[in-house]
């Protein structure tokens, strides 16, 4: 099992997670698929410390994991206020950007 | 001794801007009325004062001096000065100038005795920004303080027409009189800036000198002097932009005296002795000139047989007036031209005044309304038949001398044409101001007129007995103030016509070189012509021998396109209504339809653009990350290939 191997992997991973994000009407389902991108980054870290031997890359990497954490709390708390505020949680419905 | 008069002439320059400067600035003070107008006098006469100081200081003979100032420095030398230029011509204008606007200021005090005092300060700044703009005219040394001066001065008279501007004829006068000298100004600018270009100095001096000394390319001058022409057209009255001159008399009277009469109006005629000799190097438009000035004389006088208002029939004589001076300055002998300009100056502001005082006492304008006056008023009757007589051209009176230099001048030219134009205007002159004088002084109004006239007459008639019922009491000389000015130039006039027919039998400003001489037969037959007139005038309208009806019907067709003023008006209205907003609206539906059509186009286009181009904005941040995630994929593959 080479390099290759994870990165590829963490490339299917990314990409899986990044149609999730594209796809998925559900607010939700979008938060799951930045999740599935963000542990395809941490595949690669890893893969990355794993075949250099550095101890720091390892380290980044549960550092990465927490944030992770954070940022899915948030983003399910965000997800609620849109909730109560909007009464939806559809991506569709939510275009307050549009120009 | 000549710098003395330079200093002088400075001095009587600036006083009248003194008077306009305290008077347009101290508002409280100009609003008085009364004082204002005494204050403005004050200056004008100590301005005459010193102008007689200086033209007896520089004398007939004494050298040309100047005193100026750099104004527009540029490259070492000034490519503008201002100043003064004092010769014999300039100082003895400038006594005029001095001299009559003082007389009618003096006037105006009772003329204008019924005008709030608001409206009285008013007209007295005008007068003084007049008097400093013609002084400053006259005494200028170069072309460009000429033109400032020149446009001063036609702002003066637009203010000065446009005074009683409540009324709308005369707020409707100002402006034309102000467009028609305009289109002329443009003219004179243009000439300027070519004679610049020509010359490379705007300075009169310099220039003289280099047309002395043959250092003036005389190719395409000709042009030059034909655009400074039309200035002197514009401003002088020359057909055929002499169509505002008579509407110019809804101004007060003796604005009319002053400004068109006796000075303003002639500033053309005085620019183009002024530069005479430029003239002489054109021999082709001094030609031109003097058709046009013979013309304009022939047309005004019988435009002037026609009229009924005593001031227009004054305003188209001015007008003939400054043909005869321009068809002087067309035959080469600019100085008798001048010298015209100088008694008709006095006398012709005599006669303004003298109608003015008439006017005042009626209440006015119509010469059917008057009559037997000069049991009323005999003063005024006995000055303006003086000034009457010096118009004429009758010996020992103020016309007479210039009026035959001037002929003599034309003929010995050889200008047989323009001759027997002027001729015939000698003798119309003098029966239409003695229409006047007899309507106005002697007889009543002439029943069988009225009535061959037609039905507007008929109200006229009925209004002069209403006048006749409540109006006596005006009817008696003005007062002292009035009268001065009017006993001063009618003794003037008298004095001067007086002293060229009995002791000089000369030009005062002539040219030894120019000096010509007359045919016997000239006098006799110019005096003989004017007491024809005279006579027709006295048998028409005093002892109503020869029915003025039957006159009139003789010269049916001349007299009706006289009425219609030869319909000079309608054709500049014609011109105006017809060519020039035609024109006007075919540009205005090129630019509405073509120019702005496009421009719709192009509008119209970028706004679908922009309508089709938001559509891909949906707001969305899905939509957002699908395009930034294919964005990052045409860059990665870009990278692997392209710069691979």
């Amino acid at each position: 099992m080479g390099l290759a191997h994870y990165l590829t992997l963490a490339a299917t991973l990314f990409c899986i997670g990044l149609f999730g994000v594209v796809t998925r009407r559900n607010t939700i389902g979008i938060l799951l698929g930045i999740e599935l991108m963000m542990n395809a980054v941490n595949i690669n870290l890893v893969a990355f410390a794993r075949f250099s031997g550095s101890v720091p890359g390892m380290v980044f990497t549960v550092f990465t994991i927490c944030v992770t954490v954070a940022e899915a709390a948030l983003g399910l708390a965000i997800v609620i206020l849109l909730f109560r505020v909007r009464r939806t949680v559809s991506a569709d419905h939510l275009d307050l950007l549009k120009g | 001794m000549t710098t003395d008069a330079a200093g002088l002439a400075l001095l009587s320059l600036l006083l009248p801007a003194i008077s306009f400067l305290l008077l347009g600035v101290v508002a409280p003070f100009r609003r008085t009325g009364r004082p204002a107008a005494w204050l403005s006098i004050l200056f004008a006469a100590g301005a005459f004062g010193a102008a007689v100081l200086a033209c007896r200081a520089q004398g007939i003979a004494g050298e040309p001096t100047r005193l100026i100032w750099n104004w527009l420095p540029s490259e070492g030398r000034a490519l503008a000065t201002i100043g003064v230029l004092v010769d014999a011509d300039s100082t003895i204008m400038l006594v005029l100038v001095t001299l009559v606007a003082l007389l009618v200021q003096l006037y105006s005090i009772g003329y204008l005795s019924d005008e709030p005092a608001t409206a009285l300060g008013r007209y007295y700044t005008y007068q003084s920004l007049f008097a400093f703009s013609m002084m400053g005219l006259v005494l200028s040394p170069n072309f460009l303080q000429l033109f400032m001066c020149w446009e001063l001065v036609g702002l003066c008279s637009y203010l000065l027409i446009g005074f009683w501007y409540r009324k709308p004829e005369a707020a409707r006068a100002a402006v034309k009189a102000f467009w028609t000298t305009k289109a002329g100004d443009v003219g004179l600018l243009i000439g300027i800036v070519l004679l610049w270009r020509q010359a490379g100095t705007f300075d009169l001096t310099d220039m003289r000198a280099m047309v002395e000394s043959g250092a003036l390319p005389v190719a395409g001058l000709s042009l030059i002097t034909f655009c400074i022409y039309l200035g002197a057209m514009g401003k002088s009255a020359q057909f055929p932009l002499h169509v505002w001159l008579p509407d110019a008399m809804e101004g007060p009277t003796p604005v009319s005296a002053l400004i068109h009469a006796a000075t303003m109006v002639t500033a053309g005629v005085y620019l183009l002795h002024r530069t005479s000799w430029l003239f002489a190097l054109t021999p082709d438009v001094l030609l031109i000139v003097a058709w046009i000035g013979a013309f304009t004389a022939l047309l005004a006088a019988v435009l002037a047989c026609v009229q009924d208002d005593i001031k227009r029939v004054l305003a188209y004589s001015t007008v003939s007036q400054l043909g005869y001076m321009m068809a002087a300055i067309g035959a080469g002998l600019s100085a008798a031209g001048f010298f015209h300009l100088l008694t008709h100056g006095v006398f012709k502001a005599l006669l303004f005044l003298g109608a003015g005082a008439v006017i005042h006492g009626v209440g006015s304008n119509d010469l059917s309304r008057m009559g037997g006056l000069a049991r009323k008023m005999p003063q005024t009757a006995l000055l303006f038949i003086i000034g009457t007589l010096s118009l004429a051209g009758i010996p020992l009176f103020g016309g007479f001398l210039s009026k035959e230099e001037i002929l003599g001048a034309v003929w010995a030219h050889g200008l047989v044409g323009p001759f027997i134009l002027l001729m015939l205007v000698a003798f119309l002159t003098a029966f239409y101001m003695f229409r006047v004088v007899f309507l106005a002084f002697f007889a009543g109004p002439v029943p069988v007129s009225v009535a061959s006239s037609g039905s507007p007459a008929h109200v006229k008639a009925s209004a002069a007995h209403d006048s006749h019922a409540h109006g006596h009491s005006h009817e008696h000389d003005p007062p002292a103030t009035m009268l001065l000015p009017l006993w001063t130039l009618g003794l003037l006039s008298l004095a001067v016509g007086i002293y060229f027919t009995l002791i000089a039998h000369a030009l005062p400003v002539g040219e030894a070189e120019h000096a010509i001489e007359a045919p016997a037969w000239l006098t006799p037959s110019a005096v003989g012509v004017a007491v024809a007139g005279i006579l027709l005038a006295w048998l028409t309208y005093q002892r109503r021998a020869i029915d003025a009806a039957s006159l009139a019907g003789m010269f049916g067709p001349i007299r009706s396109a006289a009425l219609a003023k030869f319909w000079i008006d309608d054709i500049f209205t014609f011109t105006f209504d017809v060519v020039l907003l035609g024109f006007s609206r075919l540009v205005g539906w090129v630019d509405r339809y073509v120019v702005d059509g496009l421009l719709n186009v192009v509008s119209a286009w970028t706004l679908t653009a922009g309508d089709r181009l938001r559509m891909i904005q949906t707001g969305r941040a899905q939509d957002y990350v699908y395009g930034v995630a294919v964005g990052l994929l045409i860059l990665v593959l870009w990278m692997r290939w392209a710069l691979a």
